[in-house]
């Protein structure tokens, strides 16, 4: 009813601004990723040519042929599938391991294990210690570096509690008149009702693990341990200064390449990606609302 | 009668709570190893530390380096680096998303709305390095659109990445680049909460769209903005390492070398594991304190406050 009212010259105003904002922003946000995609797929006396490389005009594939043939970027891809299956599963469970007890309001000691964790999300010790401790305990080199020292993170394990203790007491009373054990109530029934969670934190350390290169490159050295995403920054930094950007070819990897391992990496992001908003938002607004 | 029958035996309880500690056991023992362990390994910022010799057997010195500290060139600039480059952020990236969901708020064919909001979020899925990969691509002088258009106008192409002159600039927008649409959600949150009867009320009132945006909305979204807002203030301290590493070459380093970075250049590289911890200590404490400051202060004003 209220679009038939004659719409005012504010109305005008307020739509124009507002659609040219939520343009800008799409556009500035999709260009960039154009352009990569452009390049990534174009012979390189085009890549070469003067003038943009937003929409592809001549195709040529041999960018994605070239870096597929590398057996180096098969490894890291595929040790990026590796650390990102086995490094999810066992942060997840021992999030929802951690994260079941601490929901019982009356743990003795709650507040003091809260407070135990939760200080560490906000104080650490830093880069060189850090370093120091995992070369003291030999996960130098060592595929558990991957794995282990990010277990858990705060935020996920303080939105896994708060989602546990919104769970009603009376079913984990029922279950335990039937001697249950705590574990099995927690698998269950606190699994089964918690799956949006659940999902969330997935997605959560799933992202967090493919996305991640730092310890690949402050622990590891060995070639057959590197992860996707610092072999893609090895890979981008090759032949990169100013006065080489001009003469490609001289490079092991070509503009094309280059590009055409970044959109390999992406791949499995986009493909998530439907996932990603649905459940990442949840998360978001869940956990922003209170710890 | 049955509350006071259950009451004591939930007092000697620590021992009907056994099976939760064995779950608990897997993850305490992660924080003390992974979280607490380097915490002890602090120690070495007030030694000579030599690795060879461990922190048992290296010499304490006392606050030495500290003092060196503020005698260092590098580090009072990079400590300038670092508070500019995250003032910049507070000042830019922040309202970025504000003005984003205020603006998205206001559109009404869902459809659009919806895939502007997708592609909003998808840089926040990707990691530095490939942002980095990205932008170093598209702000390229040879093929980047920017330098093209300025080429066609008769301008010098400008080298974005490697010019100090841009670098600080670089680094906001890229981080604004990745975070605006994702930063949007807790305010468009915020703003599904509001009443609808409320923006009637205000129409039957006269007022026309703008100050429905400027009386309903803008009060909606007012006490998280600020909740946020000290938070982030909060975070002056804590570069992005991810960021700042990816883009930093050493044209940029007097105007980007930020905190993390230099650490990790002298640190880990040069290996100068007692000055760079004494670095990362002085840091991490003056963080926190802002942090817990900007917290307690953030709890007070509203119900929200991550913790």
């Amino acid at each position: 009813m209220k679009s038939k009212i004659r719409r005012t010259k504010e109305d005008w105003i307020v739509d124009i601004i507002v659609y040219l904002i939520a343009i800008i922003v799409a556009v500035s946000i999709i260009l960039p990723f154009m352009q990569v995609i452009t390049i990534s797929m174009s012979p390189s006396s085009v890549v070469n040519r003067n003038g943009f490389h937003l929409i592809p005009t001549e195709f040529d594939f041999s960018g994605y042929t070239k870096i597929m043939s590398d057996d180096n970027f098969w490894h890291s891809y595929l040790n990026t599938i590796i650390r990102a299956v086995i490094g999810t599963a066992a942060c997840v469970a021992i999030t929802v391991l951690t994260a079941y007890p601490l929901s019982k309001k009356n743990l003795p000691h709650r507040k003091g294990i809260m407070l135990f964790i939760v200080f560490t999300m906000y104080f650490s010790g830093g880069m060189i210690p850090t370093y120091l401790l995992i070369k003291n305990l030999g996960l130098l080199n060592n595929f558990l570096v991957y794995i282990l020292p990010c277990l858990v993170t705060g935020f996920a394990l303080i939105i896994t509690r708060n989602f546990f203790m919104t769970i009603p007491e009376a079913l984990e009373e029922s279950a335990k008149i039937d001697g249950a054990s705590n574990f099995k109530i927690l698998l269950r029934i606190y699994l089964p009702l918690a799956t949006p969670v659940i999902a969330t934190i997935s997605l959560w350390y799933c992202v967090q693990h493919w996305n991640s290169w730092m310890d690949n490159m402050l622990y590891v050295t060995d070639n057959s341990l590197y992860v996707l995403q610092y072999l893609l920054q090895t890979i981008l930094n090759s032949g990169q200064t100013p006065d080489m950007e001009q003469a490609v070819g001289i490079a092991v990897h070509t503009e094309t390449m280059k590009m055409a391992a970044l959109v390999l990496s992406l791949i499995p992001i986009v493909c998530l990606y439907p996932f990603l908003q649905k459940y990442f938002i949840k998360g978001m607004i869940v956990g922003s609302v209170k710890g | 009668m049955k509350e006071k029958l259950l009451k004591p035996a939930r007092k000697h309880s620590m021992w009907n709570f056994r099976e939760h500690y064995i779950m608990l056991i897997p993850g305490i023992i992660f924080f003390l190893v992974f979280c607490y362990g380097p915490m002890y390994g602090l120690i070495i910022a007030f030694q000579d530390f030599y690795p060879l010799k461990g922190i048992s057997g290296s010499s304490f010195v006392g606050l030495k380096h500290f003092k060196a500290l503020f005698t260092n060139p590098f580090f009072l600039s990079v400590l300038r680096n670092t508070l500019i480059i995250s003032l910049y952020k507070l000042l830019i990236c922040f309202p970025a998303p504000i003005l984003f969901c205020l603006a998205l708020n206001e559109i009404k064919r869902t459809g659009f709305k919806k895939v502007v909001q997708s592609i909003s979020y998808l840089p926040h899925f990707v990691s530095w390095v490939v942002v980095s990969g990205i932008f170093i691509e598209f702000l390229s002088p040879s093929r980047g659109p920017i330098n093209i258009i300025l080429q066609n106008l008769g301008f010098e192409p400008i080298f974005f990445i490697a010019d100090p002159k841009y670098f600080r600039g670089v680094l906001v927008l890229t981080d604004m680049w990745k975070s605006i649409g994702w930063g949007s959600i807790v305010y468009l949150a915020a703003i599904t909460n509001v009443d609808p009867a409320l923006y009637e009320a205000a129409e039957i009132d006269g007022a026309g769209r703008i100050k429905q945006i400027i009386h309903v909305t803008l009060p909606a979204i007012m006490p998280i903005v600020t909740v946020m807002f000290i938070m982030e203030s909060g975070k002056i301290l804590n570069d992005s390492f991810q960021q700042v590493y990816n883009f930093l070459t050493p044209t940029t380093y007097e105007v980007g070398d930020v905190i993390s970075t230099f650490v990790y250049r002298m640190g880990i590289l040069n290996m100068q594991y007692s000055f760079t911890t004494a670095v990362d200590l002085f840091k991490n404490t003056i963080s926190f304190i802002l942090v817990v400051v900007t917290n307690a202060i953030a709890r007070r004003t509203s119900d929200y406050g991550l913790w």
